[in-house]
C-alpha cells in the first residue's frame, strides 16, 4: 500500500485521511477526489462484489437443483463414463436457452456461469479502482489479467 | 444409485471436505477429486471440473471476509495474477490433451507433496530485509496490522516468485485445485511475504486463477451441472461453517489427521494412475 497509513485505526473503517478536514464541504472543494481512493477502499468494494456474486450464484444453483431433483431424482446416476456435456451446457447462448426454459440443469449451469464471472467482475472493478487512483502501471497489470480471463471465457468456443 | 441419493452423498462428502479444508487451512479441493474418483467412480475430468467450481466459490466467499481485516495486498495479488492466470490457461489446455492416467499420477504426487508441506515447521520470519528493487518499482512492499501497530514488510525475489506462481497456476488449471502448497514455496519462501499477508492474498488470487481455467473446462464440456451442483453447495456450506467455528476449535490435531488423509488419498491416486485403473 502506497498511502501512508494513519497510525491508529480502531475498527478499520475509513481509509487513511491525510489531514482531518475541518468541514466536509471545504474539504470537497480543496481536495481532489483522487487521494480518497485508497487501496483499502478498493478492497472493501471488491469484497462486496465477491459476496454478492457468491450469494447470487448459489441461489440460482439451488433453484436449479430443486427443479432438477424433482424431475430427475429417481433416475440412475452415471458419471463413470465421460461423454462431455451437450452444447446446451457448454456455450453461453445454450446455457441461457436452457435456463430460460426453466430446465433444472440449465439453471444450475447458469448459476455456475455467474460464479465463474464473479472473479472476472472483481478484476473489472479493480481496473476501475486503479483508474480512480490514477495508477497507470496497475491499470495495465489489471487489464492484462482481465484480457486473459475474457479470452478463457469468450475465446474458447463458449460463444458458439 | 438414483440421482437423488448420488446428489445427497456427494453433497455430504463435499460438505465434510469443505469443513475440514477450512478448519485446517489446507483447502478442501485437494481431497475432492480423489474422493469423487475413488469413492463415487466419477470420471476424473468431471471431478476436476466440479472441484474447480467449488474452488471459485470458497475463495470468493472467504476473500470477502478476509479483506476487511486489512492483511491482503492487492498489488502483490494483481502482479502475481498475471502469472497464475496465464499458467491456468496453459494448465487447462494441457489437461484436455494429456491422458487421464497421467492426470491421476500428477495429482497423486501433488497431494503427497502437499501433505509434507503442511507438516513442515515454518522457518522464523526474517524482518527488515532490504527490498528487491523490482518490488519497490512495482510498489509491492506494504504493511499489515500487528500486535505492535502496523508492521512494514519488504518483498524479496519478485522474478522467482512470479515464475513459481506460473507453475502454481498451471497445476491449478490442470488439476482443478487451489494449489496452496506451491503458493507457500513462491510467496512465503521466495518472496518472504509475512504468513498472514501471503495467505489472505493468495486466497484472493485463487478465485481469479480458477476462473481463468473454468471457461475452458465449461466450453469443453467438463463441467456437469448434476455433479458440480452438490459439490459447490456442499463445499461452500462446509467451509462457511468451518470459518465460523475456527476461532473455538483446537485445530492442531485436526491438521495432522487431515494431512494423513491427504497422504493416503495421494498414494491411492498414484497407485490407480500407475496401474491404469482410473
Amino acid at each position: 500500500m502506497t498511502t501512508p497509513a494513519s497510525a491508529p485505526e480502531p475498527n478499520g473503517s475509513a481509509g487513511p485521511t491525510p489531514a482531518a478536514p475541518v468541514n466536509a464541504a471545504t474539504a470537497r472543494t480543496t481536495r481532489p477526489p483522487a487521494p480518497s481512493w485508497s487501496d483499502h477502499r478498493i478492497e472493501v468494494m471488491l469484497a462486496k462484489v465477491l459476496r454478492f456474486g457468491v450469494i447470487a450464484s448459489s441461489a440460482v444453483v439451488l433453484c436449479g437443483a430443486v427443479i432438477y431433483l424433482a424431475f430427475h431424482g429417481a433416475q440412475p446416476a452415471n458419471y463413470r463414463v465421460f461423454q462431455g456435456e451437450p452444447s446446451d451446457f457448454r456455450t453461453i447462448p445454450g446455457i441461457f436457452h436452457a435456463a430460460l426454459h426453466a430446465r433444472g440443469r440449465g439453471l444450475i449451469q447458469l448459476g455456475l456461469l455467474l460464479l465463474i464471472s464473479t472473479p472476472i467482475t472483481r478484476v473489472l472493478f479493480s481496473v476501475a479502482g486503479f483508474l480512480l487512483e490514477h495508477d497507470r502501471l496497475y491499470v495495465i497489470c489489471t487489464v492484462i489479467v482481465l484480457a486473459v480471463l475474457l479470452y478463457s471465457l469468450l475465446g474458447s468456443g463458449l460463444l458458439l | 444409485m438414483t440421482i437423488f441419493t448420488f446428489t445427497a452423498l456427494v453433497a455430504s462428502v463435499s460438505f465434510l471436505a469443505g469443513l475440514l479444508g477450512s478448519l485446517t487451512g489446507l483447502g478442501g479441493g485437494v481431497v475432492l477429486v480423489p474422493l469423487l474418483t475413488i469413492l463415487f467412480h466419477v470420471d476424473i475430468r468431471y471431478a476436476i471440473g466440479a472441484s474447480l467450481v467449488s474452488v471459485i466459490a470458497t475463495s470468493s466467499g472467504s476473500a470477502a471476509a478476509y479483506i476487511k481485516e486489512g492483511f491482503s495486498n492487492i498489488r502483490i495479488g494483481m502482479v502475481l495474477e498475471i502469472a497464475t492466470t496465464t499458467g491456468a490457461l496453459a494448465g487447462a489446455y494441457l489437461a484436455t490433451w494429456i491422458p487421464t492416467v497421467a492426470l491421476a499420477i500428477i495429482f497423486g504426487v501433488m497431494m503427497i507433496y502437499s501433505a509434507f508441506v503442511s507438516r513442515r515447521v515454518r522457518p522464523p520470519e526474517q524482518r527488515n530485509l532490504p527490498p528487491d528493487p523490482l518490488a519497490t518499482r512495482l510498489r509491492l512492499n506494504g504493511s499489515f496490522p500487528d500486535l505492535e501497530g502496523r508492521r512494514r514488510y519488504n518483498v524479496q525475489r519478485v522474478r522467482t516468485g512470479f515464475s513459481l506462481m506460473f507453475g502454481a497456476g498451471a497445476l491449478s488449471g490442470m488439476l482443478g485445485i487451489g494449489s496452496g502448497a506451491l503458493k507457500v514455496l513462491a510467496m512465503d519462501q521466495a518472496m518472504q511475504i509475512p504468513f498472514k499477508v501471503s495467505t489472505t492474498t493468495s486466497n484472493f488470487m485463487i478465485g481469479v486463477t480458477a476462473a481463468a481455467s473454468a471457461g475452458i473446462y465449461l466450453s469443453r464440456g467438463y463441467i456437469d451441472p448434476g455433479l458440480a451442483m452438490p459439490v459447490m453447495l456442499g463445499v461452500l456450506a462446509g467451509s462457511f461453517l468451518g470459518s465460523r467455528i475456527l476461532v473455538k476449535a483446537e485445530t492442531r490435531k485436526l491438521r495432522v489427521v487431515f494431512a494423513v488423509v491427504i497422504l493416503v488419498l495421494g498414494l491411492q491416486m498414484l497407485y490407480k494412475g500407475i496401474w491404469g485403473h482410473i
